[in-house]
């Protein structure tokens, strides 16, 4: 065991390491492989004792998030025997497919939601970002500790009044209101964040284009958004994620037109119950995304969860 | 300070060049950038504040916004303080608070001491702990409702197999006993990589040189962390207990999906209390009253919290 350096731990001690971190991590893991696993089982296998671990796959789970189904007599289905192979899993189980279910409309206000508050949040909080980076703002230190204040109040607390101020605006339930709600919620986390990535541009390069006869705003658009493009698209991701995951405010201030996926998934139920094929299917197309974005931002993780206050 | 060299620059130049070119002058520009901002925020955030604070000297009811509005001026207030339910409820986030801060800071930590260890394809296995924390609280916790059942329940079959137990024999959710750990062991799987990430930059922040130094001096192993890394990772440390401590008192998509609160009162935290008041019950004007007694708690003890940390800093 020779190591060049009193500090490098010795290959013993990073296996050890290695050993208990990963169990960890398999361990962490395991809840969300039950929920992939758990979209591919049929319903029995889903609440089998004891839980399954190996189990004959099906498309069940998903067939059911996306359809609504009705029970049919035997000749009515001996009369119209299944042409797709989603209706064939249906027709095994003596159903037909009546229609779409929800899940689609759900997912889609997700997405609407989450980009069009996204956009908002980003092009204000950019704007913004720069303006207390690069300028002397009277008050800047309070208007930015009151904009950080903002997350401390409990959301029931503020969906109170936000609950009224919408009713008496016409905006409750509507993807507008809510697209405008969570982009005041993410602005404290657009303005926090891309201001620490625009102090990191150095202000020669400005000064420069300015002395070269660009505009301020010229200079804006043409010298420190290019520069920025990197922390403006994970600033992005984290409202993104923020948006998606939020379940507060949707589930109280949206009902049927602009309600979103979260509090719609756990209200997925079969006979007798929570339907877990479909509910698990719903949960993994739902969080798929989330995981992909979450590899991506892996280096500006920290940055985005402490509202840039540690830095890597 | 390389700051005062960049704001001479920055006094020195643009006024000047702004003065010679077209368009707005700088202070117009900084006005037209912050002001939607504040705007929005204004309107959204301190508005619905400065309403519930109106409202909670009323009585109020949302569900009948023609009744005839009455100044109880203190009483709500008065009530809430004298309410033997808010108190259990207290009672039951503090228990919440003080558990998932406690085995955070204790596996985040150590998950954090073992990753610094630096082994090959670390940098993956951090990647893969982080995932929960990312995910949808709502979504993961009503699933975990599947995890807990008592015959079907992957943990519970977990917990058999280890402790021979069976696992019929307990429900993690339903009894009340087990009810208020049930929630503690999900928050605490969804964001200990919180607290281990931020424990991570502390760990990567300390020189090589000083442990250096330190070995020079035959300092023992064990000194070195009590003496070098606790006292340089506890900053970090404490601001990841301040984030977890701000939403964990504000906790609510999780919980009320795994228990909805129950059995009894047990899980009831303040947030789901809070959303029966006004949402269910239609007490506007009372929990409106609690809601500012929530966030001037927060506000409040977060304010001692970050004077005491700045003191660490310092040190």
């Amino acid at each position: 065991m020779s190591s060049f350096s009193v500090t490098e731990p010795s290959d013993r001690q990073k296996w050890i390491a290695g050993i208990l971190v990963v169990g960890y991590a398999l361990i962490t893991l395991m809840p969300l492989i039950w929920i992939l696993a758990t979209g591919f089982k049929s319903s029995p296998d889903a609440i089998a004792y004891p839980p399954k671990v190996l189990f004959e796959p099906t498309l069940e789970g998903y067939v059911n998030l996306f359809t609504t189904q009705t029970r049919q007599t035997p000749e009515y289905l001996e009369a119209n025997p299944p042409t797709t192979w989603y209706e064939e899993i249906v027709h095994d189980k003596g159903m037909v497919i009546a229609g779409p279910s929800r899940f689609g409309g759900r997912f889609l206000n997700s997405v609407i939601i989450g980009f069009g508050s996204t956009f908002l949040s980003v092009f204000l909080g950019t704007l913004a970002a720069y303006a207390f980076s690069r300028y002397r703002i009277p008050l800047k230190d309070d208007l930015m500790f009151f904009i950080l204040s903002t997350r401390m109040m409990p959301p029931i607390a503020v969906a109170i009044p936000i609950f009224l101020m919408f009713r008496s605006l016409g905006l409750s339930d509507t993807h507008a209101g809510m697209i405008l709600l969570y982009t005041a919620v993410n602005l404290s986390l657009s303005v926090w964040l891309l201001k620490g990535f625009m102090d990191e541009i150095p202000r020669e390069y400005e000064e420069a284009a300015l002395i070269d006869g660009y505009t301020r705003f010229q200079a804006f658009c043409k010298v420190v958004l290019p520069q920025a493009t990197m922390g403006i698209a994970a600033t992005a991701i984290f409202c993104l994620i923020f948006a998606w995951n939020e379940y507060a405010f949707a589930v109280l201030l949206t009902s049927g037109n602009a309600q979103t996926a979260p509090p719609f998934i756990p209200t997925i139920i079969g006979v007798g119950g929570q339907d877990w094929p479909a509910v698990a299917a719903g949960a993994t197309i739902f969080l798929l995304p989330v995981m992909v974005f979450t590899i991506l931002l892996r280096k500006h993780l920290l940055r985005g969860i402490t509202f840039g206050a540690v830095r890597k | 300070m390389s700051e005062t060299a960049m704001d001479r620059i920055a006094k020195a130049t643009p006024p000047r060049v702004a003065r010679r070119i077209k368009g707005f002058s700088d202070r117009t520009i900084a006005w037209i950038f912050v002001a939607p901002t504040i705007f929005l925020l204004l309107a959204v955030n301190i508005f619905p504040l400065i309403w519930t604070i109106r409202l909670s000297f009323t009585n109020y009811r949302a569900n009948r916004p023609n009744a005839e509005l009455d100044w109880v001026g203190l009483r709500n207030y008065q009530r809430i303080l004298n309410d033997g339910d808010i108190w259990q409820t207290m009672q039951a986030t503090a228990h919440f608070l003080f558990w998932t801060l406690f085995f955070q800071v204790l596996i985040g930590f150590a998950l954090a001491w073992l990753i610094n260890r630096k082994f090959k394809g670390n940098d993956l296995w951090t990647t893969i702990i982080v995932l929960p924390m990312m995910l949808s609280p709502a979504v993961v916790g009503n699933f975990w409702t599947l995890l807990y059942q008592p015959q079907i329940g992957l943990f519970n079959n977990i917990v058999a197999y280890f402790t021979g137990a069976d696992p019929t024999s307990f429900s993690m959710i339903g009894d009340v006993a087990l009810a208020p750990w049930a929630i503690v062991i999900v928050d605490t799987w969804m964001w200990t990589p919180f607290v281990m990430l931020i424990c991570l930059a502390g760990l990567r922040s300390i020189p090589d040189s000083i442990y250096e130094a330190a070995e020079c001096d035959r300092a023992s192993k064990w000194r070195q962390f009590w003496t070098i890394t606790v006292p340089m990772v506890l900053p970090f440390l404490m601001l990841a207990v301040l984030f977890r401590g701000i939403e964990n008192f504000k906790m609510f998509d999780l919980v009320v999906q795994l228990t909805g609160g129950g059995p009894g009162n047990t899980t009831t935290l303040t947030s789901i209390e809070l959303k029966r008041e006004a949402f269910e019950k239609w007490r506007t004007g009372y929990s409106s009253a609690y809601g500012i007694i929530l966030f001037v708690t927060v506000f409040g003890l977060a304010s001692i919290y970050v004077k005491a940390l700045n003191k660490v800093k310092e040190r």
